[in-house]
């Protein structure tokens, strides 16, 4: 009776915990809107809301599995070695999703092309993979990874759904605009992928501005990779993280 | 033969531009353009490794991957590739051109992991480019990357004493540059 008691208070502690890391990933630490990581694909693929979404979910599959993987073995990488180690692990998983791609879903392989196999560089996967499935075990891993995948899928579908809608006047495809409506198809070239960014980061600036005005800690938000990119690369953006779960270890020690 | 190379020279370093039309390298882009001799620096650095990556890679290819018909291999190994020589350069450099590493050293770690040059090494294999056809892509490629990082900490260093709106001050701002960059480049696809 007791056993059982137990074993339902632990199913129902796990339920929240797979709910908050969940949400965790889509809206708290959302890694394209609150993070800034990844901003390599973020640009380059979000020219239409389908080829953003498709590149989303691929990044989530990837991160799921790396994230699973790296959590089993956490306590067998020596801890010296373990960024090659995480390297290698996500580019086997890289190569596995696109020749699965290449196999079963052909438009968006041609239309993702390579950013594909760049995905082995994308910080959010290494980043996750140094902050979270290292200390933690495997359920709570695999449902960070889906939540940040979700996360990472949500904003690049949202980004590549306004560049479609302005810049060709559809939306997944669908001609949504009125006939008389011009695209301006700058916004489905390169540089209206910068602007949209520019955008994006200047409201998010707004937001931190009037956070801190009000006395919130805002220091979750961060204004991506380039401000301070001499940290970032040395693990590959991870050491943010790192340093971040460090202090906050030490704040509740 | 030569006109091909040329061709591929233009075509990589300005009409599609690592850094505006590609996204790739956007981390050091945005990050290492405060000014234009640390910009020039980091441009060095990144010819340097992407020109020596691409011919290591365009070699580990032909004679490893292809003959033993892995090729499926390729991302794994370019990156563990990547990230060994990186490590040999600068160990290489630090002992015997001392001067050149004072010059270089601190933005090797950061080209490790460059999407620019994982990149690079793809697109060689992706296009079927040979070994000498694959270090003039990588060497044009890395020239864009300098051109364009020069140029934007030139604007950017000009731009500090602008006044900015507060919303977008720091990263919106270079980024709007980096749009109007990329518009002007967008100029030079009539070159070809």
């Amino acid at each position: 009776m007791n056993r059982l008691e137990n074993q339902q208070a632990g199913k129902e502690g796990m339920g929240i915990q797979v709910k908050e890391r969940l949400l965790n990933g889509i809206v708290k630490e959302n890694p394209t809107f609150v993070l800034m990581l990844g901003m390599c694909p973020t640009l380059a693929v979000t020219t239409s809301a389908i080829n953003g979404l498709g590149m989303g979910l691929t990044t989530m599959v990837v991160l799921a599995l790396s994230n699973v993987f790296i959590s089993l073995l956490r306590n067998i990488i020596p801890d010296k070695v373990r960024i090659p180690a995480f390297i290698v692990i996500i580019a086997s998983f890289v190569t596995v999703v696109e020749l699965l791609l290449q196999g079963f879903i052909p438009f968006l392989y041609d239309a993702l092309g390579i950013y594909i196999p760049l995905i082995v560089v994308n910080c959010i996967i290494l980043g996750r993979a140094e902050a979270y499935a290292y200390k933690n075990p495997v359920i709570p891993s695999l449902f960070d990874g889906i939540g940040m995948g979700l996360g990472f899928s949500v904003a690049l579908t949202c980004i590549g759904a306004v560049r479609e809608l302005i810049g060709a006047g559809e939306i997944f495809g669908i001609h949504v605009m009125p006939e008389s409506y011009v695209p301006v198809s700058i916004f489905i070239m390169a540089p209206g992928a910068f602007f949209v960014l520019a955008l994006l980061t200047a409201i998010q600036n707004k937001v931190k501005i009037n956070g801190e005005k009000k006395g919130k800690d805002m220091s979750k938000i961060q204004s991506g990779c380039g401000s301070d990119c001499m940290n970032c690369a040395e693990s590959g953006c991870s050491r943010r993280l790192v340093e971040q779960k460090v202090k906050e270890d030490k704040n509740n020690a | 033969m030569l006109k091909e190379l040329l061709v591929i020279l233009v075509s990589s370093s300005l009409v599609n531009n690592v850094v505006l039309s590609q996204f790739l390298g956007l981390c050091p882009f945005l990050g290492v353009s405060k000014k234009t001799n640390t910009a020039a620096g980091m441009g060095a650095a990144v010819i340097f490794v992407i020109t020596l990556a691409s011919a290591v890679a365009g070699a580990i290819y032909k004679f490893i991957l292809v003959p033993f018909d892995i090729t499926y291999l390729q991302t794994i190994v370019f990156i563990l590739v990547i990230a060994a020589l990186v490590q040999f350069v600068e160990m290489f450099l630090k002992k015997f051109m001392p001067a050149l590493y004072q010059a270089l050293g601190v933005y090797l770690p950061l080209i490790t992991t460059n999407c620019a040059v994982l990149g690079v090494a793809l697109t060689n294999v992706q296009k079927n480019y040979g070994i000498l056809t694959g270090v003039v892509n990588g060497f044009a490629t890395a020239a864009g990357f300098t051109i364009s990082i020069v140029i934007l900490a030139g604007i950017r260093e000009k731009m500090a004493y602008n006044d900015i709106p507060e919303s977008f001050k720091g990263m919106p701002i270079v980024l709007v540059t980096a749009g109007l960059m990329a518009i002007a480049f967008c100029g030079f696809s009539g070159l070809l």
